[in-house]
């Protein structure tokens, strides 16, 4: 059988090149899974520093108008109360902005990226095709979503900070909780747009009637408390109402050990959830 | 070496592929090339069967068989926000490749597909013919010891097609095995040392492309082009005859007198809706025979006969209608 002869391991093979010296890195081989995961994130890096310029726009620019027309805006209005924390509505509004700019770069980042590279640009199915597999994609494109909300919103934070809207250092980890309630939105809703076989115009429906009001309910602009008994519930249940809690927590320097436990919790869980949903999405679609 | 049979996506197919041979799928679109290609490229799984890829279960083992074969897939999936030499890199490292490695080896891919020049441009300004060589050009970063290729030459003019032709020509003398699919005979008489037709999900026919030549054709065919009978129609011989496209051979009804008087001058004869095929061993004899027996084609043309003809003459159906 011709077959015992290419058991051999892999060597370097006969369509030979001039690196003929076996050196490590020059024989193709399968990485581990947290190697392909920062590989995946290194080829959108690739793309980003071409194209970093134009994204900022989007990703920095709308939650800065937001910081800028409500914090300031607005905000000079509102008198500093109970209802802030005691302090202006720009520091108020600050830290829970950080939440929910995370949520919208996510929802972006998650919607027609993601159907992009099935259907469009089709660089998942490119990727699926070495030894990277799609389980690994998932874990990188994840990755690489987190980069991105945290790259924006550091900037995000430095603009703040310029205009007065920072108090203290707490709002780095406002930043880090923003990260994790984008990502526990936004790796549910990668899993999503993975089975969505149209032109993407099952997006709209979710940024008007989840995103918007997620974004302007949730606890951003206002206490959830300020809300109808009724609706509250469906607040609690928004990973960004988890988001801006753990946010103002960090920024004001009152986070409780067990509510700061349980918001952890609930946002890891839907991250893992999603991640799972994703494998799974991902694994039927390269496949079909 | 690389067996795979009977999967319930395709039909039946029962195939071995020997170490550094180039063989052919050969069929019409929707015969299940495709399906088969996936499956022999680790990305779709099989429903049946038994299917080994360099001695491996791709179920078992598919990142291990993909890090040695290369796949051009049927359209080409680049990242067109990219240079071209970056398209490269970014693919090799997937591969487990270190940086150093992938731009070397970038360089060395970008000479042998004739884009140097282009190495630093985005690839969504390259023509399609530049687009095919560098889908080529990445399946090859990882120094493959199979390479799958989709319908690689579809879509191209002429001389792209040539071009690639001959880099395929040239791996293949580096002892690169190659899986192709095609629809166009001449790929595959040019590419292929051995090679099955499709059909339907099966197989109908196996062998070397001149094999299957003397098998199911004769040396030469006559191809006999008459006037369609109205304008505007797609049809027929001469006196119109209701005779469709579906192959037909020996004697025929009265109302079509060129191809009764044709008959006994071929071993077989094709009709199509605008022409007649003679296969023969002697095209120009049957060609003067015709002429005295007053049959005045519009245009006649003796050539030699393809695998197009084996396709015909094997399901009935011309390949590009």
């Amino acid at each position: 059988m011709p077959d015992s002869t290419t058991n051999a391991p892999a060597t370097n093979s006969a369509a030979g090149t001039a690196h003929s010296a076996p050196a490590r890195g020059d024989t193709p081989r399968v990485v581990s899974p947290p190697r392909a995961y920062l590989l995946v994130v290194e080829g959108h890096w690739t793309w980003y520093k071409r194209n970093w310029k134009a994204t900022l726009v989007s990703s920095v620019g709308m939650p800065i108008l937001y910081l800028l027309a409500m914090g300031l805006g607005f905000g000079s209005q509102v008198h500093a109360s109970a209802a802030t924390g005691g302090v202006s509505y720009l520091v108020y509004l600050a830290p829970a902005l950080l939440a929910t700019s995370a949520l919208q770069g996510a929802a972006g980042e998650a919607t027609f990226p993601v159907l992009s590279g099935f259907k469009w640009q089709k660089n998942f199915i490119g990727i699926a095709a070495t030894p990277i597999t799609p389980a690994q994609i998932v874990g990188g494109q994840l990755l690489w979503m987190a980069f991105r909300l945290l790259f924006s919103g550091a900037i995000f934070l430095a603009v703040a900070a310029a205009i007065g809207a920072v108090t203290g250092f707490g709002v780095v980890l406002s930043l880090l909780f923003g990260v994790l309630s984008g990502l526990a939105f936004g790796a549910p809703v990668v899993a999503f747009s993975a089975s969505v076989q149209g032109e993407g115009n099952a997006f709209n429906p979710l940024f008007r009637f989840v995103v918007v009001p997620m974004s302007l309910f949730a606890g951003t602009f206002f206490p959830v408390s300020q809300l109808p008994a009724i609706v509250r519930p469906i607040a609690w249940i928004t990973p960004v109402w988890h988001g801006t809690e753990l946010a103002r927590g960090a920024a004001f320097g009152t986070l409780q050990f067990w509510p700061t436990l349980g918001h952890l919790a609930y946002l890891l869980a839907w991250i893992a959830i999603g991640t799972g949903l994703c494998r799974r999405q991902f694994r039927v679609r390269l496949a079909s | 070496m690389k067996r795979f049979g009977d999967f319930t996506a395709v039909g039946g197919i029962d195939v071995e592929v020997q170490r550094g041979e180039a063989f052919g799928f050969l069929g019409p679109n929707g015969a299940g090339k495709s399906s088969t290609m996936r499956m022999i490229a680790c990305v779709s799984p099989r429903t049946g069967g038994e299917l080994r890829v360099l001695g491996m279960d791709p179920d078992l083992h598919g990142p291990q068989i993909r890090a040695r074969i290369g796949v051009v897939p049927q359209g080409d999936i680049l990242d067109t926000e990219l240079t071209v030499r970056q398209n490269l890199q970014v693919y090799g490292r997937y591969f487990g490749f270190s940086r150093s490695y992938v731009q070397a080896k970038a360089t060395e891919l970008l000479e042998f597909a004739q884009l140097t020049e282009k190495a630093d441009v985005n690839v969504e300004s390259l023509s399609g013919g530049m687009k095919r060589r560098l889908t080529i050009a990445r399946s090859l970063v990882n120094d493959p010891e199979l390479l799958l290729l989709d319908e690689p030459t579809t879509g191209l003019d002429p001389q792209a097609r040539h071009l690639l032709w001959e880099r395929l020509f040239r791996l293949k003398q580096r002892g690169a095995t190659q899986i192709i699919t095609t629809h166009y005979m001449d790929e595959a008489q040019q590419l292929c040392d051995r090679l099955v037709v499709m059909d339907n999900g099966t197989i109908v026919a196996g062998g070397t492309p001149t094999e299957l030549i003397s098998r199911y054709a004769t040396r030469e065919v006559l191809e006999l082009r008459f006037p369609q009978a109205q304008p505007g129609e797609p049809a027929l011989v001469h006196a119109g005859s209701s005779a469709g496209p579906s192959a037909v051979a020996g004697p025929q009804t009265s109302d079509n007198p060129p191809l009764e008087r044709l008959t006994d001058l071929a071993d077989r004869i094709e009709v199509l809706p605008d022409r007649l095929l003679l296969y023969t061993a002697d095209g120009e004899a049957a060609l003067t025979a015709a002429h005295n027996r007053g049959v005045r084609p519009m245009t006649s043309l003796v050539r030699r006969s393809t695998l197009e003809d084996v396709f015909l003459r094997l399901t009935g159906r011309s390949l590009v209608d």
